[in-house]
C-alpha cells in the first residue's frame, strides 16, 4: 500500500516541527519519492543521523511501505529564517 | 534477532575494507539503489567486497537491526558504517566520499 506525499511531510513534520519538507513523485505512482528535509536540527549532524532522525519520524514505514524513499537532508545554509 | 546473525556480519564488516550490502550482484545489482551504489564505488575505482542479502533472509534482516538503518545497500569502510545509497551520492558529489576513503587509507584509482 503506497503512501501519500502528505502523510509523508505530516509524520516528517510531526518529529521534526521546524524541517522544511520538499516532496517530489519521482515515477507519478505515488510509489517513488523523494525528499529533502531541511532542519536547523540537522546543524553539526553526521548525515547518517540526519537521516535516522527522518526515519525514526516515518515510524519504521521506511524500508517497508516506503522502500523507495530517495532522501536529501541538510541544515539550512543561512541565518535566515524560512 | 539471533547474536549469531549479528556475529557473522561483524565478521563479514571487519573482513573487508570496503563493504557493501546490497541487492543482487555488482553485475546484476536487483534494485536501483543497490545499482547506484555499485556505480559510485566503481567509479571512485576502490576494491570493494559485497554481501547480496538477498540470498540470506537473516542477514537481510539482521543488517537492519546491526546498522540501525531500515534499508539496503549499506556501505561500510574500515568496519564503519558510512550510509546508504542517498548518502553515498551526497557524498560522492560533495568529494566527502573520495576524502573519507583518503583518509582511511584506501586505495582509489578514479
Amino acid at each position: 500500500m503506497p503512501m501519500a506525499a502528505e502523510d509523508i511531510e505530516t509524520m516528517i513534520r510531526a518529529a521534526i516541527p521546524d524541517a522544511q519538507v520538499e516532496i517530489t513523485d519521482l515515477a507519478g505512482d505515488g510509489d517513488h519519492y523523494a525528499a529533502r528535509v531541511v532542519s536547523e536540527s540537522f546543524r553539526g549532524l553526521p548525515r547518517v543521523r540526519q537521516h535516522q532522525r527522518v526515519y525514526d519520524a516515518l515510524g519504521g514505514r521506511m524500508g517497508g511501505v516506503l522502500h523507495a524513499l530517495q532522501l536529501t537532508t541538510a541544515a539550512p545554509s543561512t541565518g535566515i529564517a524560512p | 534477532m539471533s547474536d549469531e546473525v549479528q556475529d557473522r556480519i561483524a565478521t563479514a564488516v571487519n573482513a573487508a575494507d570496503v563493504l557493501l550490502f546490497m541487492k543482487g550482484t555488482p553485475l546484476f545489482p536487483q534494485c536501483g539503489f543497490s545499482s547506484r551504489a555499485i556505480a559510485i564505488l566503481d567509479r571512485l575505482g576502490v576494491e570493494y567486497a559485497t554481501v547480496d542479502v538477498l540470498q540470506d533472509q537473516a542477514i537481510r534482516q539482521g543488517i537492519k537491526q546491526f546498522s540501525d538503518w531500515p534499508t539496503v545497500p549499506q556501505l561500510y569502510v574500515k568496519g564503519e558504517f558510512v550510509g546508504g545509497s542517498d548518502i553515498m551520492m551526497e557524498m560522492y558529489e560533495a568529494g566527502e566520499l573520495t576524502d573519507l576513503l583518503a583518509e582511511k587509507g584506501i586505495p582509489q584509482a578514479g
